[in-house]
C-alpha cells in the first residue's frame, strides 16, 4: 500500500494506453515518436511568441476521429496547449 | 446461407488457434454444419488443438493440387458428428497455395457447411492474403498488450482496404485482477483504440492451457473462458448477447461459483 499517492508510479496500464495511441497513429500518420516530438518543440516554440504556455503539460497526439462528413476514422493532430497567461501587447 | 469467417491477429501467440477451435467447436454445439480450416502451412497446429493430430491423411495442400477428393481429406471431429478439420500441410510452405486457390477450395465447401472458419497464420504475408481472400467475415483476437494491439490495429486496416464484409474484434486473455489495479489495459480502453465492433471478451483461464494439453476445446463448459467462447458463438449466429466485461464481473454469483469450484 502506498501511503502518499502523490508520489506513487503511473499504472502500467495507463502508460501503455498512452504509448499504444501515440504509437498507433505515428504508424499510420508515418511518422515516428521522434517526429511527433519535435512537432511538440516547433509548437511550443511558436505559441510561445504569443502567450505564456505551460510547457510541462502540453500534450500532443494524433486521433481517430469521425469527421461528420466521412463514415471511416481519420487521424488528427490534437494539441492540448494550456495557457498561463496572455500577455497585453497593446492589439485590443 | 453459408458464411465463412477467417480469424486472425497479425500478432503470433495472442490465441488464434484456441480461439478458432472453441469457436469452431462452440458452433457445432448449437447444432451448426462446421469446417474449420488451418491454413497455417508449414506450421500445422488446429489438429493438435482439436485432439485429431493422428487421423490426418491428407491435408490442404493435396486438396489444392488435385492428390485427393475435398471428402478424403476432411477429419470428423470425435465428439461432434457436424464438426469437421481441413487440416494444413506440414512439410510445405505458404507459397504451396494461392489466393485464387483458397476462394475456390471454399468456394467448394459452401454449399455443405454453415460455416467454414480459417485459421489465419501470424504475419501479413501470403499465408494471410491467403487466408483473408475467400472469407466473408473477419475476427480479430487480440490481447490487452501494446505489441497485441498495435498488430490488430494494421491488421484491420488491411482488412479494410481488401473490403473485408464484416470485422469484429475478440480481446483475450484479459486478467480482471489486474485491470482492476490498473496494470492492464481494460476492455474499454482497447475498444476505444481499436475503434471496431466487439464480439467477445475472454478472460485468462488456466483451464485454457489444461484444454489444449488435452487436446479437447473447453467451449461451453463453466470455466471462464468456456463461457467466454460459448457467448461468441452465439453472438456469430446473430443472437444478442451483452458482452460481460471479465474485469467487473465479481459480483455475489461469480465469486460463490470460484469458491464451489475451489472446494
Amino acid at each position: 500500500m502506498n501511503l502518499f499517492p502523490v508520489f506513487r508510479k503511473k499504472n502500467s496500464g495507463e502508460i501503455a494506453r498512452n504509448r499504444l495511441k501515440l504509437l498507433l497513429v505515428a504508424d499510420k500518420a508515418d511518422c515516428s515518436p521522434e517526429i511527433m516530438q519535435m512537432i511538440k518543440d516547433d509548437m511550443i516554440r511558436v505559441v510561445s511568441r504569443y502567450m505564456d504556455i505551460d510547457s510541462d503539460r502540453i500534450e500532443i497526439q494524433m486521433k481517430k476521429l469521425k469527421q461528420p462528413d466521412c463514415e471511416r476514422f481519420t487521424p488528427v493532430l490534437y494539441a492540448n496547449i494550456p495557457i498561463r497567461d496572455v500577455p497585453d501587447k497593446g492589439i485590443y | 446461407m453459408s458464411e465463412i469467417i477467417v480469424i486472425t491477429s497479425g500478432k503470433g501467440g495472442v490465441g488464434k488457434t484456441t480461439t478458432s477451435a472453441n469457436v469452431g467447436t462452440g458452433l457445432a454445439i448449437l447444432g451448426k454444419k462446421v469446417v474449420l480450416i488451418d491454413t497455417d502451412i508449414g506450421l500445422r497446429n488446429l489438429d493438435v488443438v482439436m485432439g485429431l493430430e493422428n487421423r490426418i491423411v491428407y491435408n490442404l495442400v493435396d486438396v489444392v493440387e488435385g492428390n485427393c477428393r475435398m471428402k478424403q481429406a476432411l477429419i470428423k471431429d470425435k465428439r461432434y458428428p457436424n464438426l469437421f478439420l481441413l487440416p494444413s500441410a506440414q512439410t510445405r510452405d505458404k507459397t504451396a497455395v494461392t489466393p485464387g486457390q483458397m476462394v475456390k477450395l471454399v468456394d467448394d465447401l459452401r454449399d455443405d457447411f454453415d460455416y467454414i472458419l480459417l485459421d489465419c497464420p501470424a504475419g501479413i504475408e501470403q499465408g494471410f492474403q491467403n487466408a483473408i481472400a475467400g472469407a466473408d467475415r473477419a475476427i480479430v483476437v487480440t490481447t490487452p498488450e501494446v505489441s497485441a494491439i498495435r498488430d490488430a490495429d494494421r491488421i484491420i486496416g488491411l482488412l479494410e482496404a481488401a473490403d473485408m464484409g464484416s470485422i469484429e474484434l475478440i480481446v483475450n486473455r484479459i486478467r480482471a485482477d489486474m485491470v482492476k489495479r490498473g496494470d492492464m489495459m481494460s476492455l474499454d480502453d482497447v475498444m476505444d483504440i481499436l475503434a471496431i465492433d466487439i464480439i467477445g471478451a475472454v478472460p485468462d483461464d488456466e483451464d485454457i492451457v489444461i484444454s489444449s494439453n488435452q487436446g479437447e476445446p473447453l467451449v461451453g463448459m463453466g470455466t471462464p473462458a468456456g463461457q467466454a467462447y460459448m457467448d461468441v458463438c452465439r453472438r456469430i449466429i446473430g443472437e444478442n448477447i451483452p458482452i460481460q466485461n471479465p474485469a467487473v464481473r465479481e459480483g455475489l454469483f461469480f465469486r460463490l461459483s470460484h469458491l464451489l469450484k475451489r472446494a
